[in-house]
């Protein structure tokens, strides 16, 4: 990894979990264009016909910050009839790297 | 860049917090109120609240910002500050009931300041007295009545025991009748939640209502205090009915090595916005009356029928010493107590057991050797005697003193109330069985007063 260039970056984590159908990855892309999230990176896929997706993403340039993301990415769930969360991504760093 | 985590630690992360309650349970600012000493009383108080409310302006807002930063619920915000009857002993004149009068203004005024900065809680109104009392710790024993009585946030303790000085019994006599007295003050015997009686009190303790802020500490120290109880217990629940023990002490040192690494991650990034410094981290299953944050149900998941019964003081064992080392492992900065606690009103595994009596006193006496508090948010019958919870606060104290360990007290005598009626306070105090405690008296132990001597520290057996 290179430390320097993620000195800028404040990165997210997003979980999608639902079931399969067509638009899903769409649907979010959108959401997150209209808050000026950048995607750094998707892996997606299919596990017994749930849908599971996890999203890097960049809040640096974002529209507002975690706390008010939260809520947001929870109504869109409810919404697309998906559960979506996110945490910050230094969380899954300490927690599961010595 | 690519996202070097994996699905399944992603969706354990998730899980832990969304369903299973891990939690930041409190973030405590200690503050050093020893400048502000003086003479004059009218001064002392005037430089304590201008300490308090410009180290602290910014303490709540803080915490919240990160605790939406990161997604973890940072649930309270506390403040400590160095034993009460330090700072008052040079305001105090001689005159009692005058002196009264100003140790219970004082309490006024430190609710009043943690008001003003927003905290839950403001831990520190007490005094050290293992080995004696001085006149300002007489006077502070003495108003604690209706000092915690009157306000609302100010929590106290006093440390009356320690493995070097041993049991100071003239202090345990005393403070039966204070904690009767604090019980009948307060509206359903509340304010005796408030208050903590200690063999061996830790000085960096985030969690209340024991906390305070040590002399041996620097200014102003953020000490955290992470729980989660519910996510040990969802994996002990996981695991094979047949895994052997070693292997469950295996899986619970690792779920505490996680929670532990989350929350040194929050404490410091707070420490650092508040420019304090980050003084330890405790990590405590503090249960809650959410429904799985139970240390009870952990104690049940690992194979007992009821927590209380014959095999409960081993298991509790080790889960504390289980959680202990993965807590050591995960930061240098463990302090604290560290454990297990087994508060009795707030977990509803314990208070279920209390209540079909498969959890008695005297059970809860042996498993507080291995936990890492005492006897807590314990009711007991309105009615006992308070050389009886002297008696009780001796026992407890012996075990803290005898062990090298810090032992804690917070006996609930509520009025009217008798052995097997039901007391709620609701919210996080929660609802408990009285305690039914033997009948026979203990009153000419206690009335001999003195010192029970420091025990020997090698010849063990």
């Amino acid at each position: 990894m290179n430390k320097d260039c993620e000195k800028d970056k404040d990165l997210a984590v997003v979980l999608v979990v639902g079931k399969d159908r067509s638009g899903i990855v769409a649907q979010i892309s959108d959401f997150l264009w209209k808050e000026e999230i950048n995607i750094e990176d998707i892996s997606q896929k299919i596990m017994q016909g749930i849908f599971v997706m996890t999203m890097l993403v960049d809040l640096a340039g974002a529209r507002s910050d975690l706390g008010v993301l939260a809520p947001k990415f929870e109504k869109l769930g409810e919404k697309t009839g998906l559960s979506i969360q996110i945490q910050h991504h230094q969380i899954f760093e300490t927690m599961h790297r010595v | 860049m690519p996202l070097n985590i994996s699905l399944e630690e992603i969706y354990e992360t998730y899980r832990m917090t969304e369903k299973e309650h891990f939690d930041i349970r409190a973030v405590t600012l200690g503050i050093n109120l020893l400048p502000c000493t003086s003479d004059n009383f009218s001064k002392l108080c005037k430089r304590v609240e201008k300490k308090i409310v410009t180290t602290a302006r910014q303490f709540v807002k803080r915490a919240e910002k990160i605790d939406a930063r990161f997604g973890i619920p940072i649930i309270n915000k506390r403040l400590t500050i160095t034993p009460a009857a330090l700072v008052l002993s040079g305001a105090l004149t001689g005159a009692a009931a005058e002196d009264r009068k100003r140790v219970v203004a004082f309490a006024k005024l430190l609710d009043h300041c943690a008001r003003e900065v927003g905290v839950d809680f403001l831990g520190g109104f007490g005094a050290l007295a293992e080995k004696g009392m001085s006149y300002a710790d007489q006077t502070l024993v003495d108003a604690i009545p209706e000092a915690l009585g009157s306000t609302e946030k100010i929590c106290g303790f006093i440390n009356l025991a320690s493995s070097k000085a041993g049991i100071n019994m003239r202090g345990v006599a005393k403070i039966g009748g204070i904690i009767r007295d604090l019980a009948l003050n307060s509206e359903n015997a509340i304010g005796a939640a408030k208050f903590v009686v200690f063999a061996n009190a830790v000085s960096d303790n985030p969690f209340m209502a024991g906390g305070f802020h040590g002399v041996q500490e620097a200014d102003n120290v953020l000490n955290v205090g992470i729980s989660g109880p519910g996510v040990v217990r969802r994996t002990v629940e996981a695991a094979p009915r047949d895994l052997p023990l070693d292997e469950i002490a295996e899986i619970i040192k690792k779920t505490a090595f996680k929670i532990t690494r989350a929350g040194e991650l929050i404490g410091r990034e707070l420490a650092r916005d508040l420019g304090v410094r980050f003084g330890s981290l405790d990590l405590s299953l503090a249960p809650t009356t959410a429904v799985g944050d139970s240390v009870g149900r952990i104690l049940e998941a690992m194979g007992l029928e009821r927590v209380g019964t014959h095999g409960s003081t081993a298991a509790l064992a080790l889960l504390t010493d289980a959680i202990k080392k993965g807590g050591l492992m995960a930061s240098s900065h463990i302090g604290g107590l560290s454990g297990a606690f087994v508060p009795v009103s707030e977990d509803v595994g314990l208070s279920e057991a209390v209540k079909i009596g498969a959890l008695t006193i005297d059970k809860l006496e042996a498993m507080t050797t291995v936990c890492s508090v005492g006897l807590d948010m314990i009711p007991v019958p309105g009615d006992t005697k308070t050389t009886t919870i002297s008696a009780i606060i001796a026992d407890e104290l012996a075990i803290g003193m005898m062990n090298n360990k810090t032992t804690a007290v917070r006996l609930i005598p509520v009025p009217g109330k008798k052995a097997g009626e039901m007391v709620s306070w609701g919210g996080l105090l929660g609802e408990a069985y009285i305690v039914p405690l033997h009948q026979e008296n203990s009153d000419y132990f206690i009335w001999r007063k003195g010192q029970i001597p420091a025990p020997v520290t090698s010849f063990r057996n």
